[in-house]
Formats: C-alpha cells, structure tokens, sequence
C-alpha cells in the first residue's frame, strides 16, 4: 500500500490530489507504526504528518498553481541515484538483527535499565514519557528550541513578505487617488 | 458566506471534543501514549479547523497572531524555567526531585506535567502562527479552479 501510494505521488501532476496522497501515505505509515507497537510514533505520525502537514501543503498550495509543469530533463539519472541509494540502504539492513530479536543493541544497551529503574524512581506507568521528559530532558528541551526556531524562521520569512505586500498596496492605491 | 452550512455546524461540534481530547493526550501523556507534542499538535488542529471553516479573520479574534508569538517563546521559557527552579532548590538542572524532595516519584510527576506543559504551548503557537503566517497571505488561486 505504502508502495502503491508513493507510486501515485510520483506519477500524478496534480497538486491537489498528491497533497492528498502524501496524507493518505503518512496514515499508512502510521499504521505500519502501530503494527510495530510504537503507538507513541504512530501518534505523532498521523497528528503532524496526515493532519497539520497536508492542510499547511493546501495552503501553501493556494499560494501557487493548481499542476505541476511538466519537466523536459530525463529521469533517468535521478532514477539511478535513488536506485544505488536505495540498494546501499537494503544491503545496510542485511546485517541488522530482526524486527524485536533480543540480541538487538537496543534491548542489551541502556534499555533494559531505564525499564528497570522507571518503575521505581519515576513511577509512571508510560516509560515512553518518562524517558522523553526525564532521562532525557535535555534532549526534549532540545527539540523544543527546535520547534521554536522553526516557528521564528517561518514568521521571519513569510510575515515580513506580507508587511512589504501590504505596504506596496497601500502605495498603489494612493497613487490611483492622487 | 452562508454557503458550507454541515461543514460549519459539524465543526461547531468538533472544535470542543477536538480541545477536549488534545487535554486529554497532553495530561494523561503519563499513563497512555501521548505527550505535549502530540497534544499541541492537536490544539492547534482545533484553531486552524475553525479558522479553514470560519476564516482566517474570526480565528485570529478567538486566538490573536499577538498572543500565538508570545506563547511561542512562553513554552520554552516554562521548560527552562522548571529546570532553572530545580537548580535554584539546590538539585540539578532539570532533576525534578527537587519539586518534592521528601518524595521524589511524585516531584518527578509534577516535573513532568510541567515540562511536557511547556512543549505543548510553544507547539501549539509553532503550528497556529505558520498557519496564520500561510493563510494570511492572499491566494493566487481563486475557489473555482479547485
């Protein structure tokens, strides 16, 4: 499905509809999260990803044009590309343990510890949150700077272009009074 | 404007529960899946639904664009500031022990409560001020070439 989608997005030239595929491509990507029982990740996939990304894509799409203009260069070489990288990615998965082994670094690492020390010196009931907010705080304050600065950079660039416009509109209709 | 009259009455309806339910991710983070990213996120859905809806200029009456970019940087002042009390009690930067030094399950609790507060408020404001920083501009296209 996740294939199928991702195809679609590729082959269509309307924007409309592969704004709307991208959605349908996060939830399914959602899904396959929850299958793997990361029901925080799923979470925020569907929240951001099929939610606030599609309509922030919509409105960005109405500040443009509705079809993508078809490219005269051939596709020949980013197909190549994506091909090696691809290939590279699958031969790098070879080597990794399976989906939920117990030999995995993940589970004889730091893991084992935080599920044991949680219970006590944290007592939630949800270890996701108190690794996220406690163990690693730094971490979270981190990514909420982040999303700060993403927040700034975006007022910085697209506020101050609607300043100028509406600035440049009111010069024009001076203009047309005088 | 009076066109959409079942998107506007189901979205009467659903700004509510929606809020509701991004209270519940953001406060019950502790005990199911949830935390103040998913939470803000779905805070600010309610806002822009309402303002998709209703338009840019009632939203932005409910939720002014002055208010979204304090509460940005609010946020992320409230994280700080609970690691900063933490240090000022004598504990290190960001250890919630400190909030209840006698029990130190239950301050980490409050620790928690207050710094996932904090990320839920500056995303909130984050995804509300670039949806008014997207909207507020004016479109190309009009709605007939939908």
């Amino acid at each position: 499905m996740l294939v199928l989608t991702a195809i679609a997005v590729v082959r269509m030239r309307s924007l409309f509809a592969i704004a709307m595929l991208s959605g349908v491509f996060s939830l399914l990507s959602a899904l396959l999260f929850v299958t793997m029982d990361a029901v925080d990740v799923a979470f925020t996939e569907a929240a951001v990803g099929a939610g606030i990304s599609t309509v922030l894509v919509l409105g960005t799409l109405a500040l443009t044009s509705r079809f993508e203009k078809p490219t005269k260069r051939s596709p020949m070489v980013p197909l190549f590309v994506v091909l090696v990288t691809g290939a590279a990615l699958i031969y790098g998965t070879l080597d990794m343990p399976n989906f939920g082994s117990p030999d995995a670094p993940v589970q004889t690492h730091v893991g084992p510890d935080y599920l044991e020390r949680s219970v006590e010196e944290i007592d939630i009931p949800n270890v996701v949150t108190s690794i996220l907010a406690s163990y690693r705080g730094y971490d979270t304050l981190g990514e909420t700077a982040v999303v700060f600065t993403a927040g700034i950079g975006v007022l910085l660039l697209i506020s101050g272009l609607r300043l100028r416009r509406r600035r440049d509109d009111e010069d024009e209709d001076e203009s047309e009074e005088v | 404007m009076r066109h959409h009259l079942i998107l506007r009455v189901i979205t009467k309806l659903l700004v509510g529960a929606i809020m509701l339910f991004a209270f519940y991710v953001q406060f019950h983070g502790d005990f199911s899946p949830g935390g103040g990213f998913q939470a803000g996120v779905i805070m600010a859905v309610a806002f822009i639904l309402y303002g998709l809806v209703f338009s840019l200029h009632n939203v932005q009456k409910v939720f002014p664009p002055w208010l979204v970019h304090k509460l940005v940087a609010l946020g992320v002042l409230f994280y700080a500031g609970t690691g900063i009390v933490s240090m000022f009690l004598g504990y290190t930067f960001l250890d919630y022990g400190a909030l209840v030094p006698s029990h130190p399950s239950s301050g980490q609790h409050y620790g928690i409560l207050a710094v996932e507060l904090g990320v839920g408020i500056t995303v909130t404001a984050v995804m509300v001020a670039i949806y008014y920083a997207f909207a507020g501009r004016p479109p190309r296209l009009s709605d007939e070439e939908w």
